[in-house]
């Protein structure tokens, strides 16, 4: 039977707040284990948390991005339960108040638009991390990520495919770039992911058994891993077989879900008003500024860039995957670029260079105006083909303006006849048994030598003119034409 | 001198004669330490001393220049506040060693108005108790009964300023820790506004109740303490940016037309003597000009229940980080760890049993089960409604009045032992000072009489929100008039 996958979305995203949501620590990733602690993070008997209130201001934001309503009282609830990340033995969370709610995020699948409802959008520190590699017989605690402020989005159910699931995530993560909240950094736990899913008979109104699925580490792993559950569970429910509300981890060398071990005993997490933060009032003057203030999002600037310039939806779409690559685009039609050109390079070469290297658009630094004159030199004809792309590596590479490295001598193309004729002439000269094959009918041979030019001039000639005047040469040297 | 001359001495006529040259800190804390080894392994005060190292550190660290309110006065600290590199266990095996990295806001303002800390005054394991007999330590003897309790949770601190084994102390009150041990000792005891004083390094019991607060022997120590802790800390949220009053400068103002407020008090357990002694206290009142009238808190009463369900299940909280993961207390786990549990949960459970005595675990239970899924609305947030009711009488009655008068405790010092093995028996003994906890007001416990058997009977004034100057000059025109503070116990062991 077909059936219909319900599926959901939890996303846990830190904030690259300045400090940590209750201290003053910096959050800043890969830093030495616990260098970047104090007493009140550490949870030491006597301390209190005072609340940054950065971390509010950014939550405000995201969830105007995400078109939510956010809540008018600002209130934090204790979670408790026992682990060794966890100092306190309790994580300073919202319950029942969460800073927005309702909110939604509009996604394309199969060509049709849909609209993903966001159940709630809610604030809450990290906590520690684990490491168990390092010894056999003992585990190490690190409590720099220990009160890391984290935003928690959770949809509703309303995601109804693992591409869709994906498509959603790469949206959000495109927003919160915009915003630039976050690093969005999947591999350095900036931004985590777990799902739900559940299948149904079509046109069912209840839901089925859900299962979590958690250890996703990529937004591959997330489609893979619902796409995997989408087949277990139909395979269960055709054959009749249980399946049971439970917990599973995503296997990623395997690819498959497996069980979680249970758990010791259900989590009670007794959440109750946090007594050491007074709540206050998120003023609505406040939430309009931060709201006014909100960049241009996504799906705004892909419309804009439509009709703009005439840019096809598919061309938007990957320009405005990244806030860097849609400021490339648009700040190099501002130095002068025509938009195709532009587009072209972006979405070509560099996007190419980009998934070669495994890099992030943030990663390179290029200037606009550098893509603008590349443009513009190309245009120009000073740059061909080959030319071109080679300089773009080294823009890339080095950082440097294009016509800066044309001017450093070694790359602007030769046209000039005379430069020309001298390079045909020595090419004529070494090459005297390709010169008599050419001569006698092979035309293979005209290939050679013209690859022997082009090498004699470093690939700087201009390849007609080249072309032309080797012939000239080839013929005027005497002999017969053939 | 022999030992004990300087350390009977209040911290005004300390301040006088170190600031005449008369006496130098260092004869200061000789005598009182001459003092502590005679008299505290009887009274059992101070969990630990280490004379030597407190004569270093005042010799080594404490600067000429310093000048403050408190310049050259020791100040004795209990086992609950953080002084960094300090051993601070709270009275608790969970604790032991535990050395906080840092200074509590009300140590580093000690220090500032150049006072020196003798740390470790006895106390109820996390200040769970009213009579000390909870420390994991030792017992604390009352100095005017060897046989009798101090009080607690600050038994130690209260013992120690009665005996002169201080001449000051800094305790905590949550129910009535303060208070109630200062008047089975016969001293001064004041609990601040909540958010007068900033929490930032009290280990925490009940976060929405606790105060750091004085213990002195009279009410201008007590102001002048009180003066150097107080105000607002970027640290503790719940702290208040209300401006400090000028406490000491304002003691001697006039008293006539206050009106005093006597309320209708649950009787229950009340000794004759402490409702004569709080009748006779109304008449000195009079006497002294204030306007006497009855009034209604209508829903006291309900104090002791809504407190032990707060109160517990925020200790239940707070508690739950001493897990022996990180500091203090670690049990080890011998045998192979039981299919039952993983080896971590034998741990986490091995360490909290052991590492916990039996009131702390009585609460957590408490606590937990309050807090707990199905249960919350019942109990927790039922509780803090009815928390809101009691203090909507306070703020009533404050409309009418300047300052409120009852009893401190129902009793003087009991026995020891005597209420240790019935908890709610022991609970009661908190019925009058817990309703100035869950209102958040300041109270003030002071000597009123002695009983038949010559035990000290405190009586307790009230007053509204940040309203110390009014409490402490009522406190004052009360003391000046009947000097009950001038006794003093003889304690076993004197010369």
């Amino acid at each position: 039977m077909d059936y219909e996958a319900v599926i959901g979305l939890e996303v846990h995203l830190q904030l690259a707040t300045e400090s940590k949501l209750f201290c003053g620590c910096p959050t800043k990733f890969g830093a030495p284990p616990n260098s970047q602690t104090c007493p009140v993070c550490l949870g030491l008997p006597g301390v209190l948390p005072v609340l940054n209130e950065q971390t509010v201001d950014w939550g405000v934001r995201v969830a105007c991005a995400l078109n939510a309503t956010i809540g008018q009282i600002m209130k934090f609830d204790r979670k408790q339960y026992f682990y060794p990340d966890l100092p306190k033995s309790y994580q300073i969370s919202q319950y029942d108040q969460p800073l927005a709610q309702h909110g939604h995020l509009d996604i394309v699948v199969d060509g049709q638009p849909k609209r993903i409802g966001i159940r709630r959008i809610h604030l809450e520190e990290d906590a520690g991390k684990l490491l168990h590699e390092a010894s056999a017989t003992e585990s190490f605690v690190d409590f720099n990520r220990t009160g890391v402020p984290l935003l928690e989005i959770v949809t509703e159910p309303d995601l109804r495919s693992a591409d869709a699931a994906y498509q959603y995530l790469t949206e959000l993560k495109a927003i919160l770039e915009y915003l630039d909240v976050s690093t969005c950094n999947m591999e350095e736990g900036s931004l985590r992911c777990d799902t739900n899913i559940s299948l149904r008979p079509p046109k069912a109104t209840t839901l089925g058994s859900r299962v979590e699925v958690k250890n996703l580490n990529s937004f591959r792993a997330v489609k893979l891993a619902l796409e995997y559950e989408a087949t277990r569970q139909a395979a269960a429910l055709d054959g009749g077989e249980p399946l049971p509300q439970e917990t599973r981890l995503w296997n990623a060398k395997a690819q498959r879900t497996e069980p979680l071990r249970s758990k010791e005993e259900a989590s009670d997490y007794r959440y109750f008003p946090e007594p050491d933060l007074v709540p206050f009032t998120l003023e609505a003057a406040l939430v309009e500024r931060l709201r006014q203030a909100l960049p241009e999002l996504p799906a705004q600037r892909r419309s804009r860039l439509q009709s703009a310039y005439q840019l096809s939806a598919y061309d938007a779409q990957v320009l405005t995957q990244s806030r860097v690559l849609a400021d490339l685009f648009e700040g190099a039609l501002r130095c002068g670029a025509s938009p195709k050109p532009a587009a072209n390079w972006i979405m070509g070469e560099l996007l190419a260079y980009l998934n070669a290297k495994g890099l992030e658009p943030s990663a390179v630094k290029l200037r606009p105006e550098w893509l603008a004159h590349l443009v513009e030199l190309i245009a120009q004809g000073t740059l061909s083909g080959p030319m071109a792309k080679a300089v773009f590596l080294q823009m890339v590479e080095r950082g440097l303006d294009p016509v800066q490295i044309v001017a450093e001598g070694r790359l602007a193309q030769i046209v000039d006849p005379g430069a020309l004729e001298r390079i045909a002439e020595e090419v004529v000269q070494a090459n005297l048994k390709s010169v008599a094959d050419y001569r006698s009918g092979k035309v293979n041979a005209f290939t050679y030598l013209m690859g022997q030019a082009m090498k004699r001039s470093q690939g700087k000639a201009n390849p007609q003119q080249m072309a032309e005047l080797l012939k000239r040469t080839l013929h005027n040297d005497g002999g017969p034409t053939p | 001198m022999a030992g004990g001359e300087l350390a009977s001495k209040t911290i005004h006529e300390l301040r006088a004669l170190i600031d005449a040259g008369t006496i130098s800190p260092q004869e200061l804390l000789d005598d009182l330490l001459t003092r502590l080894a005679q008299l505290n392994p009887s009274l059992g005060a101070y969990i630990d001393i280490a004379p030597e190292r407190l004569r270093r550190q005042l010799r080594e660290e404490f600067s000429a220049d310093r000048r403050g309110l408190l310049w050259g006065i020791p100040i004795t600290i209990k086992d609950n506040i953080c002084i960094a590199g300090e051993e601070t266990t709270c009275a608790s095996r969970i604790l032991r060693g535990f050395r906080p990295p840092y200074d509590a806001t009300v140590i580093e303002r000690l220090r500032r108005a150049g006072a020196f800390l003798i740390p470790r005054a006895n106390m109820d394991e996390f200040a769970f108790g009213s009579s000390t007999e909870n420390s994991a330590w030792l017992i604390t003897r009352n100095p005017w009964a060897p046989d009798r309790v101090p009080g607690g949770s600050s038994g130690g601190c209260a013992s120690a300023v009665a005996g002169d084994l201080a001449i000051a102390a800094l305790g905590s009150d949550t129910g009535g820790s303060i208070r109630q041990p200062a008047s089975f000792c016969g001293v001064v005891g004041l609990k601040p506004t909540y958010g007068r004083v900033s929490r930032y390094g009290l280990v925490a019991f009940a976060s929405s109740l606790d105060q750091i607060g004085p213990i002195a022997k009279d009410v201008t120590d007590c102001a002048m303490v009180l003066s150097a802790i107080a105000g607002h800390d970027a640290r503790d949220s719940t702290s208040a940016p209300v401006e400090v009053p000028d406490y000491v400068g304002q003691l001697g103002g006039s008293v006539k037309g206050l009106r005093l407020g006597v309320p209708e008090l649950p009787r229950e357990g009340l000794n004759d003597e402490v409702e004569r002694a709080i009748a006779q206290a109304v008449t000195v009142f009079e006497g002294l000009g204030l306007e006497v009238e009855p009034v209604q808190l209508p829903n006291i009463g309900k104090s002791v229940a809504a407190y032990y369900i707060i109160a517990t299940a925020e200790a239940s909280s707070n508690l739950a980080r001493y897990d022996g993961v990180q500091y203090g207390f670690r049990a080890a786990v011998h045998r192979p760890p039981s299919t039952v549990h993983s080896e971590l949960m034998e741990m986490y459970l091995r360490t909290r049993t052991e590492g916990f005595g039996a009131e702390a675990k009585r609460r957590i239970l408490l606590g937990s089960y309050v807090l707990s899924h199905g249960y919350y609305d019942a109990y927790y947030l039922k509780g803090m409604k009815v928390r809101t009711l009691i203090k909507r009488d306070f703020d009533e009655a404050f409309r009418r009045c300047d300052v409120l008068l009852m009893p401190t405790s129902p009793t003087p010092a009991f026995r020891l032992r005597e209420k240790v093995d019935d908890p709610l028996q022991m609970y009661l003994s908190d019925i009058y000072t817990i309703s100035a906890n869950l209102a958040g007001i300041p109270a003030v416990s002071l000597p009123c009489a002695f009983s038949g058997e010559g035990l000290p009977i405190g009586m307790q004034l009230l007053a509204a929100p940040f309203r110390e100057d009014v409490l402490l000059r009522t406190a004052y025109a009360y003391e000046q008039a009947t000097k009950w503070h001038l006794r003093a116990p003889q304690v076993r062991g004197e010369r």
